[in-house]
């Protein structure tokens, strides 16, 4: 069994890493598809997926949408039992839900909500798409209504932001002058020192005082809720270091990708994790394997040098063809070579079985028969 | 036209595209080709991640700049420096270390939508006026980001009414939206998605933005020498007549390229047809560089897109309009 059927077969979480355009989008959906069709129950959440994906995974809308049956098993031999459900990430909606579920009561919740500088951090917060995705894994864990759940992760500015964000969020709002600053109406005494006060004026006189009002204001309606916040993140780290979460890193040949991928794999070791599966898309096909490619430029040049054997207009034209011909190949077969140089480059920084690699296809993946074949390339035969 | 009057319509290009499109690549490209022309030439990161070390063959970048050849120099800015450059600059010292040592800066950056990126876009406006270069290539975030990243102004404009950053975000948006100082080259692939995406932004970035859009470069084109058409029979045929020895392995390869090559032409003829009815822009075609991307290829696609812009009308290009 191939190390991708495995996954789909056996793994509770997979999360699908790597930089954007790679077709990484494309690779969680075409794995989840295999989940369901091997009998499970897979949700997928996709993050920005391209229009036409989203439209043949009924995210036209906003809410999540179960994939009929039918569609993804039009000929009826699929596994009996598999549901196909995919959710397109909405962070700020992600993230209320855990403003709810952590204030103590409906006064709290509101003033947060309606809170400016929490507007910010829900919306633009970067990083909070990451720690998003993280979240959505972990609720659609805890509701035990999926044997497989996949997870896109976002084309983030910074790599791997997702394993980070929790942390880097909690940061934030344990933001020690801030803290101080809500002193003195919490308790009703002065803490904040005179030097304190200054600087935060002399930081309202840079960016406005109403905005450091709205962050105050946060701070204060946020008091109690960091605990809930901490253990959530803790649970989230918990979750993706457990036997049953795996991670696929996606990459394409492309050198920029690949120095990406790299930098991924190492990440991932860093934090502890591994990368159980490498998949390479956008790979160029290897016409001549093995080929020479030495002895394919010098025939194509002796061709375009010397010409037909019998000279003649037709033959010389045969000949020049002949030439581009071989040309072209041995480009190809020096393309070809070079990708798989760079790919084994990136499979030696990490545990994951060799690279599982998808030709560059000649039409883009957008309905369910052409991400199947996705999946039938990722995974393998099903037996 | 020339490469130097292409360059002369606006001092900042913001090369921006979807991931995996090879944005990175095209700046480089474009960077080398008018340092070629004589211009001297800033090349511009902001995103902390760089394919223009492996482009370009220098080590790690900095905030000051690494210097590639003569007239070409390299940088890479990050929000955190060019804020305290910038406090600093205002005889603010105390408060910019102080934000930096406490973490408040966070705080700071996450209370003021877009704040990072305008204090980038402000630090590449300063760089802009001070002369430091005759073209300056801005290596933007990927696709979205980058709608996000220009589009940082506008939001602080609505969400801050007063304080210094505010008069920054106003100087940042009347530098984007002047055509004869800068303008955005989309870069795209010739393939269906890529194509749909940079429609998308270009209409993003001209109605949200209101940033001038220089031509399209469609990357990783094939290339003309590779040759294509008749199918296996041909193949083989056309070997038979000009007599050469080819083994059996050999023809099928051949016919396989052969019938590879004449597919990807067709989608790509078919793609980039589409593109030009969709976004009535100038376009300039990159070919695939076979070789890894670096000096060397960076100094082909240069010659190629030097080229490329001599087959452009001048009027063609915005903010050259008159």
């Amino acid at each position: 069994m191939s190390t991708l059927r495995a996954l789909v077969t056996d793994a509770h979480v997979v999360v699908c890493c790597g930089t954007g355009g790679v077709g990484k989008t494309t690779s969680a959906a075409a794995l989840a598809l295999e989940g369901a069709r091997a009998g499970r129950r897979v949700a997928v959440i996709t993050i920005d997926p391209a229009r036409r994906l989203a439209d043949t995974l009924g995210l036209g809308g906003s809410a999540d949408a179960e994939v009929p049956r039918d569609r993804w098993d039009p000929d009826g031999d699929a596994a009996p039992g598999g549901r196909l459900t995919a959710l397109m990430l909405d962070p700020a909606a992600t993230f209320d839900g855990l403003v709810e579920r952590y204030s103590a009561d409906a006064e709290q919740r509101d003033r947060i909500l309606e809170n400016r500088f929490y507007r910010s951090i829900a919306g633009a917060l970067s990083g909070t798409q990451e720690y998003m995705a993280m979240e959505r894994l972990h609720e659609l864990h805890e509701s035990g209504a999926f044997d497989l759940i996949v997870v896109d992760t976002p084309p983030s500015r910074h790599a791997l932001d997702f394993l980070d964000a929790p942390a880097r969020l909690i940061r934030l709002l344990d933001n020690r002058v801030f803290r101080v600053m809500m002193l003195p109406a919490r308790r009703g005494f002065r803490v904040a020192s005179g030097a304190l006060q200054l600087f935060v004026r002399q930081v309202g006189r840079v960016i406005g005082t109403a905005v450091i009002d709205d962050i105050i204001a946060f701070f204060r309606a946020f008091e109690g809720m960091e605990q809930g916040f901490r253990d959530r993140a803790d649970a989230v780290r918990t979750l993706l270091a457990a036997p049953d979460t795996t991670f696929v890193l996606v990459t394409s040949p492309r050198r920029d990708s690949i120095d990406e991928a790299v930098f991924f794999a190492d990440r991932i070791a860093d934090h502890g994790l591994r990368v159980d599966a490498l998949v390479a898309n956008r790979v160029h096909p290897d016409f001549a394997p093995g080929a020479d490619v030495e002895r394919l430029r010098g025939l194509a040049t002796a061709v375009r040098d010397a010409g037909a054997a019998e000279p003649g207009p037709d033959a010389d034209a045969a000949a020049r063809r002949t030439a581009d011909r071989l040309a072209t190949l041995a480009d190809l077969a020096e393309v070809a070579a070079r990708e798989r140089e760079a790919l084994d480059r990136v499979a030696e920084r990490t545990r994951a079985p060799g690279v599982v690699v998808v030709p560059l296809l000649a039409r883009d993946v957008h309905d369910l028969d052409a991400l199947r074949a996705v999946g039938q390339v990722l995974t393998g035969p099903a037996n | 036209m020339d490469l130097a009057q292409f360059c002369a319509a606006s001092r900042v290009v913001v090369v921006a595209g979807k991931g995996g499109v090879g944005k990175t690549t095209v700046a480089a490209t474009l960077a080398t080709a008018a340092a070629r022309a004589g211009l001297s030439v800033l090349v511009v990161e902001v995103e902390g991640k760089s394919g223009l070390t492996a482009c370009f063959g220098v080590p790690d970048l900095g905030y000051e700049d690494t210097i590639v050849e003569p007239g070409l120099a390299v940088r890479a800015l990050d929000a955190d420096t060019a804020l305290v450059e910038w406090l600093d600059g205002r005889g603010l010292q105390r408060i910019s270390h102080r934000l930096a040592r406490t973490g408040t800066l966070d705080v700071v950056a996450t209370a003021v939508p877009g704040m990072r990126d305008i204090l980038l876009l402000a630090k590449i406006k300063q760089l802009e006026q001070s002369g430091v270069a005759d073209l300056i290539v801005v290596d933007a975030p990927a696709a979205g980001h980058a709608i996000s990243f220009l589009l940082a102004p506008k939001g602080l404009q609505d969400a801050v009414g007063v304080g210094v950053i505010r008069s920054q975000a106003d100087e940042v948006a009347s530098l984007l939206a002047d055509p004869a100082r800068c303008q955005v080259m989309l870069v795209t692939l010739p393939e269906e998605t890529p194509v749909n995406e940079v429609v998308e932004t270009a209409y993003a970035l001209e109605d949200r933005v209101g940033v001038a859009l220089g031509p399209v470069v469609v990357n990783q084109c094939l290339p003309d020498r590779w040759s294509a058409g008749g199918g296996g029979a041909a193949v083989a045929a056309d070997a038979a007549r000009a007599g050469v020895p080819l083994t059996d392995v050999d023809l099928t390869a051949l016919a396989a390229v052969d019938d590879f090559v004449g597919t990807r032409r067709a989608i790509e003829r078919e793609q980039i047809e589409r593109l030009g009815r969709r976004l009535p822009l100038p376009r300039i075609h990159l070919p695939y560089e076979t070789g890894e991307i670096g000096p060397a290829a960076v100094s082909d696609l240069a010659a190629a897109f030097t080229a490329q812009v001599a087959g452009l009308r001048a009027p063609a290009v915005p903010g050259d309009a008159s």
